[in-house]
Parts: structure tokens; C-alpha cells; sequence
């Protein structure tokens, strides 16, 4: 990758150097807090790159969860990446050999940044998407082992650091939720998935299991297919 | 659980996440629209399962029992407000964990 295309790359992605070194880091310190040191960190930012993806790894993780909850799980989380891609088909369109990574490097933040941005004059668009979507990765497997590390060599008491993940859903919900617009109509999916999941924890209590999710999930589903007429958004197609 | 169980673990969460940024490409790259209940589900479902993430992070907690559950409820309200007030993603996710951090090793012990 050549010097210029770097220079031309590099200047749009300090935003997200910032947002995933830090919530790298963070991720590094709780994987570790779970008992898997840096390699570990660095072998799941290199292979899933996705950041809530794998702070809900760790759970997982410490829980030694089943493979198909893994894999449900994991589905229901990056479900919103399926229209991700639906902006950028055009633009990755005749990107060859990158196309696959790409594709595999959209995350939140790359997504974001993609579609709005040009290459300067004289840049190659492919090269010029390649080179961001290579930076942000390396960002954020750089974060995920700092912290690793830092978490591996600072001996300190992490009981609580797992509210990390409680907090980073905490910041995506207010985002959606400001992004829903006005009206309690357009906040309605968010709070059914409060309520469904809050009836759903106490009755499986009650009933002494620890499987919520899939009732929760359920209910989700029916409730909100059943609302679609009341719900569906007949006018421009809007991203969440 | 083993490392070859987490590794497979890790090999699931990659290869599932892999699918999903695939499936626009995979299913519309041909100039294709996708269906309108996909769509719909688009809009709605991604908030619904936000919502039922949070309360899977705090399905543990006791409201009878302990510490009832408060360190869990503050830190979650310190987090929403931060981030309603200045928006700012490390901000609102290091503040509430070091709160959360600090309310259940020495304060709620």
C-alpha cells in the first residue's frame, strides 16, 4: 500500500482511532478479566471484528454458553448489519480481491464513514476504501491488545468491569433512541423489547429456568410483526 | 471450557457476524430489492433487541434481596444521562464502569 494512499486515508479515520482504541482497550480488559489474556484479544479482533459483537463474546465466554445460543446470539446483535451494506452495493461494486474484506471489515463506525466519503483526486477508490477499512481494523486489534495487556501486567480488582457492556448497549440505545425522532409511536420497538424481555425474565424465574431469551425473542417478533401496520414507516427508507 | 471449545466458540461468532455484513451483498448485488417485511424488521427489530441486550446484562439482580439491585439501576441512569447530555461514547461508557466499579467493590460490598 503506497505512502500517498495512506496520507489520503488516514485523515478520515481519526475519529474512529479515538472511539476504538479506547472501547478496544475496554474490550481487552474484560476479556482478560474473564480469564483469556491478549492473544486471545487479538485473535478475536483480528477474526470478528466487531465491537459489541465481542464484548458479548466474553460473556459468552465466562458463561461457556452452548454454540447455537453463540450463534443466535451473535445473529441477533449484528442483524442491523444486513442493511448496512444495502448503502455501499454500488460503491463496492467492481472492487475485485478487497471486495471480500471489505465486506468483512463493515463495522458500525467503517459503514458509517463509508458511504459519505470520496477519495481525493488522483486516489484510487478502491485502494482509498481498502487502506480505511485496514486502519480502522488495525485500531482496533491495537486497542484490544493494550488493554489486554495493561489488564495481564496491572493486577487490579475488575469485579464490575463486565458493565462495560451494559453501558456501551446503554450508549446504542440513546442513540437510537434520538434517532427514532419525535412521537411515541417511533419508540415503540425499543419498548417492547423492555417490556417482552422484562416478562419474560420473571416468568422464566418463576418457573426456576435461565433461558429468557428465546421467549423474549419470540414475543418481540409476533408483537412487532402484529404492529406492522401500525409501525411501518411508509416514506424514506431511514438507517438505524 | 476447553480451548478448543473457545476457539469454536470464536469461530462462530466470527463466521455468523461474517454472514451477516455478507447477506446485502449476497442477496441484492445483483440489483435486487430486498423484501418489505425485511426492511420493516430492519427499522424496528434492531432497537427491540438493543432494548432486550440491556436487560440481559441485568437479568441477574435481586430488587428484594442484596443490594436490590441499585448499583445495576444507578449506573445504567448515570450512563443514559451522560450520554443524553454530552453524547460522548467513551465518556458515558467509562464513567458508568468505573462508578459501577467502585459501587460494588466498596460501597455495596
Amino acid at each position: 500500500m503506497s505512502r500517498k494512499i495512506l496520507a489520503a486515508a488516514f485523515p478520515p479515520t481519526v475519529p474512529v482511532l479515538m472511539g476504538y482504541l479506547s472501547i478496544g482497550m475496554a474490550f481487552g480488559l474484560m476479556l482478560q478479566a474473564v480469564g483469556y489474556g491478549p492473544l486471545w484479544a487479538v485473535f478475536m479482533s483480528v477474526i470478528i471484528y466487531a465491537g459489541s459483537g465481542q464484548y458479548l463474546g466474553c460473556t459468552l465466554l465466562a458463561t461457556a454458553a452452548p454454540l447455537p445460543q453463540v450463534a443466535m446470539l451473535t445473529l441477533l446483535l449484528n442483524f442491523r448489519h444486513i442493511f448496512y451494506g444495502l448503502s455501499l452495493l454500488d460503491k463496492f461494486r467492481g472492487t475485485g480481491w478487497r471486495k471480500p474484506y471489505l465486506i468483512f471489515a463493515l463495522t458500525d463506525a467503517t459503514s458509517a464513514l463509508l458511504p459519505s466519503i470520496e477519495p481525493p483526486r488522483g486516489v484510487d477508490p478502491d485502494r482509498f476504501y481498502f487502506a480505511i477499512a485496514m486502519l480502522d481494523h488495525s485500531y482496533w486489534i491495537l486497542g484490544s491488545l493494550i488493554g489486554a495487556t495493561i489488564g495481564s501486567l496491572i493486577q487490579f480488582d475488575t469485579t464490575g468491569i463486565d458493565f462495560a457492556m451494559t453501558a456501551l448497549f446503554v450508549v446504542i440505545a440513546v442513540e437510537q433512541w434520538k434517532a427514532a425522532g419525535k412521537g411515541a409511536r417511533k419508540h415503540l420497538p425499543a419498548l417492547i423489547g423492555f417490556g417482552c424481555t422484562i416478562a419474560s425474565v420473571v416468568v422464566t424465574r418463576m418457573l426456576g429456568s435461565d433461558n429468557m431469551l428465546i421467549p423474549a425473542l419470540v414475543a418481540i417478533c409476533v408483537l412487532l410483526l402484529t404492529l406492522r401496520g401500525q409501525l411501518e414507516d411508509r416514506g424514506e427508507e431511514e438507517r438505524t | 471450557m476447553t480451548t478448543a471449545e473457545a476457539v469454536a466458540s470464536i469461530l462462530v461468532m466470527a463466521g455468523v457476524t461474517f454472514l451477516t455484513r455478507l447477506a446485502p451483498f449476497a442477496l441484492f448485488g445483483r440489483g435486487g430489492k430486498p423484501p418489505r417485511v425485511v426492511t420493516y424488521l430492519g427499522q424496528v427489530l434492531p432497537p427491540a433487541v438493543i432494548a432486550m441486550l440491556i436487560i440481559y446484562c441485568v437479568r441477574n439482580i435481586d430488587l428484594f434481596a442484596g443490594s436490590h439491585g441499585l448499583p445495576e439501576l444507578l449506573c445504567v441512569a448515570v450512563v443514559a444521562i451522560l450520554h443524553v447530555w454530552k453524547g460522548n461514547n467513551l465518556l458515558s461508557i467509562f464513567g458508568g464502569t468505573i462508578l459501577y466499579m467502585v459501587l460494588v467493590q466498596a460501597v455495596f460490598v
